[in-house]
């Protein structure tokens, strides 16, 4: 049983319990480019909802991936190290980019659904 | 084929390639090897007798590898470097519309006087008593850029534009704790619209940086930098004329709002050349701004330097100037190496650079300044505003205008609404241009306006060189609104390389030359 | 005016286009009141004859190196440079390009980049190395700030036989960013205990060799115990002519290397232009300042070359780049490129050779001068004499009599009481003759 929520930065949080997988939509890595490089944060790192979790870089163009909720770093996909542009073929699947403990399953709540996220999109 | 990023995809010919050849080569664009594939190390292009026997004294310390570098003969290097340069568009190839790199005409002259043994042979720690004339260009360049922009004094040692910078605000850092608020005035305020410079060299300091938005009309409005100004706010940085070449019109009130609340002004010079002669920033309230000697004074671009960036300072950030520098009073000029020398009220903030700064660029600059005089850099100011804006006068009904409300200055700005529709990007009109035989203007810069392309064609070209590179820019639009994709998405088709694959250069970086596996244990 | 090409009429024309009455309506944006009326008060234009005899006359004011037996050293250094070099730099297509953003049509200069970076890692024994920066002192600065990068740490330990001015560099960075700097006293004979001075929050230590005082010293020692506590050593040098005789700080273990250029290629300029390189081990290469060029292939499957890993630099990363770094030193590293090329590994172990053989000559030669005395076990091609007298003066007085010397100590170190101290110089420029002249000359003065 997982729910997906999103960020208005174009963060997605899968949630399976009280994991979360996080990653960047399809929408996201289209506005980026060609990914070249990914730099992930180290396990057992706690990061606060909104702050700084992850790097993302194409080649003119550098973005933070910033955690949608708060948690503990309990996996990072380190595959993407080796082949970053994973991101941009499979961003929703093979290119998450970390897994968070959630600290606070009712910060969820001010994340955005599915339909609302692809209605926010219309409006860009 | 290139996908939406502009990344090649697959290895392809077009149909504009003629055919092929049996070396590679298309008669003067000639296909050139890396030196490490023509070399030898045992090869050399210098002549140097052994020296008689002696007894070392490296000690323990004399190399045991080999260094692995391979030489070439005379003849040889000559011809790889001249095959290479070649492959280069340079101002004396065509017109270089650059936007805020002021590619304006090197004068040779410049090259010859830099070139005199008096100064390019001169060490910069031989005695004082044997440079007089070093010092004395040193002066007479400060008088100058001292008497165009208005301010009081002037730091020569930066050694490039972004380095100005770090001195102009290590300045202003120094004023700050001097005044006992070095530990709440820590924020800088940078318009959206900056160079990537000035962020970085505020936070390379230790200041944190506040964006401050731009108006719908490409300025930044007074009421906008007040709303943010605090105790903790040190200093504003600021370009003008601006990155969009608009001359910020409320930059008088906006430096009188800094001064008020006890904070400075920085002023980035890059764009000097819009108004040398004609408006000093040292009357517009202007505490630092560097000057770009390799912009404004013409010194060589070089391929991305040597530049030089020299900053004017307002009395009150003066005492601060980092050593060395030359003090001048009762008519004799000192030069002043140590904090601990330096004259009474000074308290240097430290050094930025092992010696004096630039020599090479300050005589070129100085050469410069003295051919033209203060009725040539007026009129060169002047003619760079004019063709700026008779380029703007002629593309404007094809090409769109983010901000038609002002004129511009001695570069104009058009972004990519225009393009809206045609499957053509600025990217592929900027490569487009460099079939027609141009360099590219800027391209996605400044970063508040969309597609931008930033055009400043300096006051080096002539009134036919202007028509033909705006009736060229006309027929490109045409053909990008005419559905002639071809023209862009592939281009260009006529330099010596096609469109490079920048994403394969960064995912897997090679920073330099590796010797080829030999087959035998490739096999293995 | 001749660089001007527009001429009255023109302009008349062309503002009648754009529709304004004037030129000064285009400057409506400047404030009434600011905008000047008449030129500024400064000499008018001249022609290219009078403005060459101005500069030739301020030029013939100061003695050059070539001119006069030539000792001095401290951080830049008289070397010969062939024709060819000065000939190649000037070509239009080098002179007068820009950065090379459109790698379509600046692939010469990105070849050569690629070429330097690759000499660059060839001699200082390491992975990588940048596009160049300003000079060794200011990639000094930089270093210590990728060090503080790449550990998380803030502390930077600089040996005492650092160049003064380098230190001073560091210092003054350091201090704006609020990072701490130990500076170990001047070292005047290579015996400082710098391992004491490394630990668990130090970040990098700064070790040149051959040091300021021209004494070479040994890396590893100093690497073994920085990586123990998770430091890094900054292997820095100023004579790169050395590396064709000594030991590379990469085969000593050194994290990051920055140096300065200027020796191969490029004049004294009185201090700049010049070129600072700068290497690293691959592993720290997302933290490298400056510029960096790559290999790639075009649409048509050819080899090229591109500016790389951008996302560091200031134009894209703007307050989090890894340095605010744009313009570097292009054709002072196209100068150092194409002499290297010239020189290739048999030039430079052989001017290497020359160099270290009459510095060796001439401390001999001064170590048998009455009063005076080599402090040096060993050195390359510079190396610290003591004097019975101040050695400022002593220099004034030779100066006088046609000989630059080298460059007291005091000058670098004005309050060290380091007076009677002098550092000398010699290349393979110096000739017999030169050093014949030296000795005699001190001999008078003495």
């Amino acid at each position: 049983m997982s729910e997906t929520r999103y960020t208005k930065d174009h963060e997605y949080i899968r949630v399976e319990g009280d994991t979360g997988t996080v990653g960047i939509t399809d929408f996201a890595q289209g506005q980026l480019g060609d990914v070249v490089f990914v730099e992930l944060p180290s396990l057992g790192k706690t990061v606060a909802k909104g702050g700084e979790a992850a790097v993302v870089e194409s080649v003119k163009a550098a973005s933070e991936v910033y955690a949608p909720v708060s948690g503990e770093v309990v996996e990072v996909n380190s595959a993407l190290e080796a082949a970053p542009g994973t991101v941009n073929e499979d961003p929703s699947g093979k290119g998450w980019f970390l897994k968070l403990k959630l600290t606070d399953v009712a910060e969820l709540e001010g994340l955005m659904g599915e339909a609302e996220y692809q209605n926010y999109l219309k409006t860009l | 084929m290139l996908n939406r990023q502009g990344r090649p995809t697959q290895g392809s010919v077009s149909a504009h390639e003629p055919h092929a050849t049996f070396t590679g080569n298309r008669a003067l664009q000639q296909i050139e090897p890396l030196i490490f594939e023509i070399g030898h190390p045992e090869t050399t292009g210098v002549d140097i007798d052994a020296p008689a026997p002696f007894k070392s004294r490296l000690g323990s310390h004399a190399r045991k590898g080999e260094i692995g570098l391979p030489g070439l003969s005379e003849p040889e290097a000559m011809r790889h470097y001249v095959r290479l340069s070649q492959k280069n568009y340079g101002i004396d190839t065509g017109l270089f519309p650059l936007g805020s790199c002021t590619m304006k005409h090197n004068a040779r002259l410049n090259e010859k006087t830099a070139r005199m043994p008096g100064f390019s042979d001169v060490h910069p720690l031989q005695p004082v008593s044997t440079v007089p004339g070093a010092l004395e260009v040193m002066l007479e360049l400060s008088h100058y850029l001292m008497t165009l922009t208005g301010m009081p004094a002037v730091a020569l040692s930066p050694k490039a534009g972004a380095h100005g910078e770090a001195c102009g605000m290590m300045a202003i850092k120094a004023a700050i704790a001097a005044k006992g608020e070095g530990a709440t005035r820590n924020v800088v305020l940078v318009p959206e619209s900056a160079h990537g410079t000035n962020p970085a060299t505020a936070a390379l300091i230790g200041f944190s940086v506040r964006s401050v938005p731009a108006r719908e009309d490409g300025t930044v409005a007074v009421e906008d930098v007040k709303a943010l100004l605090g105790p903790d706010i040190a200093a504003i940085m600021l370009t003008n004329p601006n990155t969009c070449g608009i001359f910020e019109p409320q930059i008088v009130e906006i430096a009188a709002a800094m001064h008020e609340a006890g904070a400075y002004f920085y002023c980035d010079g890059a764009n000097f050349n819009a108004i040398v002669g004609k408006a000093r920033p040292g009357d517009l309230g202007v505490d630092a701004m560097h000057i770009n000697l390799h912009k404004t004074f013409s010194t060589p671009h070089g391929g991305g330097g040597p530049g030089s960036g020299p900053v004017v300072l307002s009395e009150r950030l003066a005492p601060f100037a980092p050593v060395p520098f030359i003090h001048v009073e009762g008519g004799s000029a000192r030069l002043v190496e140590n904090a601990a020398d330096a004259p009474a009220g000074n308290q240097p903030f430290g050094r930025i650079t092992a010696f004096h700064g630039q020599m090479g660029m300050y005589v070129r600059a100085l050469t410069y300044m003295l051919s033209h005089g203060s009725d040539g850099m007026k009129q060169a100011s002047e003619d760079a505003v004019l063709n700026a804006n008779y380029i703007r006068a002629g593309l404007s009904d094809l090409m769109s205008l983010p901000f038609p409300d002002h004129p511009s200055m001695h570069e104009a700005l058009f972004d990519d609404e225009w393009l809206k529709g045609t499957g053509v990007t600025t990217l592929d009109f900027a490569k487009a241009m460099i079939d027609e035989g141009y360099h590219p203007m800027t391209v996605y810069f400044p970063l508040v306006v969309h597609g931008a392309m930033l055009i400043e064609p300096t006051e080096s070209e002539s009134k036919a060189s202007l028509d033909l590179f705006i009736a060229t820019l006309r027929d490109l639009a045409m053909a990008a609104k005419g559905n002639d994709k071809a023209r862009f998405t592939g281009a260009p088709h006529h330099a010596p390389l096609r469109r490079l694959d920048e994403t394969r250069a960064a995912r897997q970086p090679v920073l330099k030359w590796v010797p080829p596996v030999p087959l035998a244990e490739a096999a293995e | 005016m001749r660089y001007l090409p527009l001429t009255d009429t023109d302009r008349e024309d062309m503002l009648a286009r754009i529709g304004v009455a004037d030129v000064d309506a285009l400057f409506s944006d400047v404030p009434a009141d600011k905008l000047l009326t008449a030129p500024v008060d400064l000499p008018r234009a001249k022609g290219e004859l009078e403005v060459e005899r101005i500069m030739a006359k301020m030029a013939a004011r100061n003695v050059a190196a070539s001119s006069v037996p030539f000792f001095v050293g401290a951080g830049a250094y008289k070397h010969h440079v062939p024709a060819t070099v000065d000939h190649l730099i000037q070509r239009s297509e080098f002179l007068t390009s820009y950065t090379p953003y459109q790698p379509e049509i600046a692939q010469g200069t990105l070849q050569y980049l690629f070429e330097f970076q690759t000499q660059v890692a060839a001699l200082t024994g390491m992975d990588v190395a940048n596009a160049s920066m300003y000079d060794g002192s200011t990639g000094t600065g930089e270093a210590v700030l990728m060090a503080h990068r790449v550990t998380r740490r803030k502390k930077a330990v600089l040996s005492g036989g650092l160049h003064p001015h380098y230190a001073d560099v560091v210092r003054t960075l350091s201090e704006m960013a609020s990072d701490t700097v130990v500076s170990l006293p001047p070292d005047v004979t290579a015996g400082e205990d710098i391992l004491a001075r490394i630990d668990d929050e130090t970040s990098c230590v700064v070790v040149q060799n051959p040091d300021v005082f021209g004494n070479l010293r040994d890396l590893r020692p100093i690497a073994a115990k920085a990586h123990a506590h998770g430091a890094l050593l900054i292997a820095v040098f100023t004579e790169v002519v050395s590396l064709g005789a000594i030991e590379p700080p990469g085969a000593q273990d050194a994290d990051i290397v920055v140096g300065e250029g200027q020796s191969i290629g490029n004049a004294l300029n009185f201090g700049g232009p010049y070129v600072g390189l700068f290497a690293a081990k691959s592993k720290y290469i997302r933290q490298m300042p400056g510029r960096l060029c790559g290999e790639t292939v075009d649409a048509a499957g050819q080899r090229g070359f591109v500016l790389t890993l951008s996302t560091r630099e200031q134009h894209i990363r703007r307050d989090k780049a890894t340095s605010n770094i744009c313009t570097n030193s292009g054709l002072c590293c196209l100068a150092f490129t194409i002499h290297m090329t010239l020189l290739g590994q048999a030039g430079l172990e052989r001017l290497a050779q020359v160099n270290h053989a009459n510095a060796v000559a001439l401390a001999d030669a001064l170590a048998g001068v009455k009063g005076v005395t080599v402090l040096n076990d060993s050195f390359f091609n510079e190396f610290t004499v003591k004097l019975p007298r101040p050695a400022a003066e002593i220099v004034e007085a030779l100066a006088e009599r046609g000989i630059l010397a080298g460059v007291p100590v005091s000058r670098l170190l004005p309050s060290a009481g380091l007076d009677d101290l002098l550092l000398v110089a010699s290349t393979e420029v110096n000739t017999n003759e030169d050093r014949a002249a030296f000795l005699a000359a001190l001999a008078e003065v003495l």
